[in-house]
């Protein structure tokens, strides 16, 4: 029996993925919304929340970029220096909302400072990663002119999909503290997870709508027969989502909301992944011409298949010791 | 459009962005494994210092921490986006290395880290002591699977090359490669030193200042003894490595002895300037047949000199020369601290002894120093090559525009100096206040009641 082994990374690829996206997709959420939270308790109760967990979480980046490289690394040489502005401000935006963690604290009169290198530094990260995710389903990254194109990354695509992202983050920021807040920030939640849903409601109608349009053979995939009726359910069900989600908002349940949203993520980030595959670098490279040697990806599946259960295992050990409601006094405190 | 070159940039950029990553890991290995011995013998004795002493480590451990996981993710795509190529070339080898050292390394550190800084209330004792640990070992697993990655850069082996590609034949070679020993624990000594050092010059500080008695003494003490036990044995190990080096790569042992010509018996240069357009040595001091010795410990033994090649093999030698000089001086004159400090201690007057807490405060930093030193040494004395004697340097980076590399890299550096002036800022700041506000609330029934009052003052 021999194993398909860059679809089996692919698919490790793929949940290494969609886990950063959401983990730090609320922390980098949490971030977005601050300015529009102006009492200072109520930013320490928001920054508490994700305290002990925003490590583990960013550690999923690492995952993420380490994973392509270490399955696909022809396409990581590839992407990356076609994607290197967007990249290199990311991971300087990053450096300030990590920072902003520590120094926040310990900070007198400079704390209006790491408010703003934490607010600042998760809506800049979010617009890159944004970005980067647009450009690469727009597909135009590798052309057949001679010499690398150095800016091909911005277009008009990519900063919807920047915007986008930011919405979405945000939704996620605002469902997790419905969970983890009460009283008066709770029901500041609701009120702005109500708004940010027909935004992100919005903005899943743009790129569906435009992701065809940029690519004839997106629109073959998506509107051939029979393929329209085999990938119906998607849609459907990312409609079902949005109703549970306006429901769940207007009903006051406290998990449900971020449930759905998590769900709404994972049914976009399937579409993508339709829209895609097989190519790791559309529509250039597919999976198995990006794949690195056989012996390579099969030790280091050993290591991955051993190691991805147990670590998945602690963190989630990790989270059950941080239940509950945030309370004043949880966190950073001096 | 500016005309610069990308590949200098480049290069220059991923040295800053490197060194400056360097010290946080190295830093938070000492201070891990500091961390999980006091509160093992927080649980053992139940003295109220050694848990003080925990919780006042632990602020500068996350503190260190948060730059190091920044500056890392840095890296992490620097690499890949300034040097696409060298990324490509070998992928099949450094792929799974870094695989391994993210599964089995950053996320148990990360993991439990907030277990470790938030978790006492809400996790037994040994449930804490065992996140600590985990911690701890993550930072020591994460500098094996680095080491070995980078030692692989400067022995390869285990593979073939076909096409530019790298194809690994043997695992166990690749990740066991010859030079992965000496170097994974000249670097965990480096780090336990330098981390003693930042110990030993705080608790002086306090000394000094007449506060905090207890906490001071006992790390003042624990410093000293570790300290006058490691530096001893990194010397030990810093002349193996030498031996390795010597045998897998002349050149770089060429460029740190300062030596032009091959002989046997080569001179010791204690001090000079290197002349690399006239390959001579400037205001040499020599001391005949050490180089040698040291090397090969033979006292006629050959050594290889620069110019038995080209000059586009040679590595960056002043960077090395000097490199190595600054970090083996700062180690021996850190090592007749510690031996002194002891010495003290066995006679009972290193409290009282104000001339050493002083020395000790002043030298705090330099082991970091000699680390970085010692980086460069090994880092450009692998020059021209990325990997060595396969892949040169200057082939190996990615096709970028100067303007692209020239504004990342004067972020970057902008972006470092400040934060780290902020990291210095309050890491001060935190020291002169000390250990007040840490220690646990008293059990009273008042307290109990209402846990969620802030503690007292």
């Amino acid at each position: 029996m021999s194993i398909d082994l860059p679809l089996v990374w692919a698919g490790v690829l793929g949940f290494g993925i969609i886990m950063y996206v959401i983990l730090d997709g609320f922390s980098l959420g949490i971030g977005i919304l601050f300015p529009w939270i102006i009492e200072k308790a109520h930013r320490d109760i928001m920054m508490n929340s994700i305290a002990p967990i925003w490590d583990g979480n960013e550690t999923w980046l690492v995952f993420g970029s380490v994973t392509l490289y270490t399955a696909f690394p022809h396409a990581y040489s590839m992407l990356l220096p076609r994607l290197y502005m967007p990249i290199m401000i990311m991971v300087c935006a990053l450096i300030f909302r990590g920072v902003a963690f520590e120094f926040r604290f310990k900070a007198n009169t400079s704390k209006w400072l790491w408010d703003a290198a934490f607010a600042g530094g998760s809506l800049i990260a979010t617009c890159c990663q944004g970005l980067i995710l647009g450009a690469f389903v727009h597909g135009n990254l590798v052309s057949d002119t001679s010499g690398v194109q150095h800016y091909v990354w911005f277009s008009g695509f990519s900063v919807m999909t920047g915007i986008a992202l930011i919405a979405g983050y945000a939704l996620l920021g605002a469902t997790w503290l419905i969970i983890k807040t009460e009283d008066s920030l709770q029901k500041e939640m609701f009120n702005v997870a109500k708004i940010l849903l027909i935004l992100v409601v919005f903005f899943i109608g743009v790129v569906s709508l435009w992701t065809p349009l940029i690519d004839v053979r997106t629109q073959v995939r998506w509107f051939s027969l029979p393929n329209f009726f085999y990938l119906l359910p998607l849609p459907l069900s990312t409609l079902a989502v949005v109703v549970g989600a306006s429901y769940s908002l207007q009903k006051r349940y406290e998990i449900l909301p971020f449930v759905c949203t998590v769900l709404l993520f994972l049914f976009s980030y399937l579409g993508l992944c339709v829209t895609s595959w097989p190519y790791i670098v559309p529509h250039t490279l597919s999976i198995w011409q990006a794949a690195a040697s056989t012996k390579s990806l099969s030790f280091a599946l050993i290591g991955t298949a051993l190691l991805l259960p147990v670590l998945i295992g602690y963190s989630i050990y990790a989270y059950t010791v941080f239940r509950g409601k945030v309370k004043a006094d949880h966190g950073y405190h001096h | 459009m500016l005309n610069v070159d990308p590949v200098f940039l480049s290069r220059m950029q991923f040295g800053l962005t490197v060194a400056f990553h360097i010290l946080f890991p190295t830093f938070n290995i000492g201070l891990g494994c500091f961390i999980a011995l006091m509160e093992a013998c927080w649980l053992r004795t139940q003295k109220p210092v050694y848990l003080t002493i925990c919780k006042f480590w632990m602020r500068i451990f996350a503190l260190t921490f948060g730059m190091g996981v920044v500056s890392g993710i840095v890296l992490s795509y620097e690499i890949g986006a300034n040097f696409g190529p060298f990324m490509d070339s070998i992928g099949n080898v450094l792929g799974p290395l870094l695989n391994l050292e993210v599964l089995s390394a950053f996320f148990l550190e990360a993991g439990f880290l907030g277990i470790m800084l938030f978790g006492w209330k809400r996790v037994s004792p040994r449930m804490h002591f065992t996140a600590t640990c985990l911690v701890a070992v993550g930072t020591v697993i994460s500098a094996f699977w680095i080491m070995s990655a980078n030692s692989w850069m400067q022995v390869p082996a285990g593979f073939h090359i076909q096409d530019n590609i790298v194809y690994v034949d043997s695992w166990v070679q690749a990740v066991l490669n010859p030079m992965l020993f000496p170097r994974f624990f000249h670097m965990i000594l480096a780090s336990l030193i330098a981390t003693v050092f930042v110990l030993a010059g705080i608790a002086s500080f306090y000394l000094i200042k007449q506060r905090h008695g207890e906490l001071a003494r006992t790390c003042l003490a624990f410093s000293v003894v570790i300290a006058a036990i490691l530096l001893p044995a990194q010397l030990i190990v810093g002349d193996v490595l030498g031996l390795s080096v010597y045998h897998h790569q002349p050149l770089k042992t060429a460029a740190i002895e300062g030596l032009w010509e091959t002989q046997k018996g080569a001179p010791l240069v204690l001090f000079g300037v290197p002349d690399v357009s006239a390959a001579k040595n400037h205001w040499e001091i020599k001391l005949p047949k050490l180089a040698s010795l040291i090397n090969t410990h033979q006292w006629d033994g050959e050594l290889q000199g620069l110019m038995s090649t080209t000059r586009d093999n040679w590595p960056v030698v002043a960077a090395v020369f000097f490199g190595f000089r600054i970090m083996v001086g700062i180690g021996l004159l850190l090592m007749l601290l510690a031996f002194y400090g002891a010495w003290l201690l066995w006679r009972g007057r290193l409290y009282a002894h104000r001339p050493i807490q002083y020395a000790l405060v002043w030298t705090s930093p330099l082991a970091f120093v000699a680390t970085l030193a010692g980086w460069v040494t090994s880092e450009s004395g692998r020059q021209p090559w990325v990997v060595y004697n396969l892949l040169r340097t200057n082939e190996m980076v990615s096709d970028l525009s100067g303007q692209q590399v020239l504004i990342s890299f004067s972020l970057f550096l902008c972006i470092y100096l400040t934060i780290f002036c902020f990291y210095l800022y309050y890491l001060v700041k935190f020291v002169r206040r000390g250990p007040v506000h840490l220690e646990e609330p008293p059990m009273t029934v008042a307290y109990l009641a209402n846990p969620n009052q802030k503690e007292p003052v």
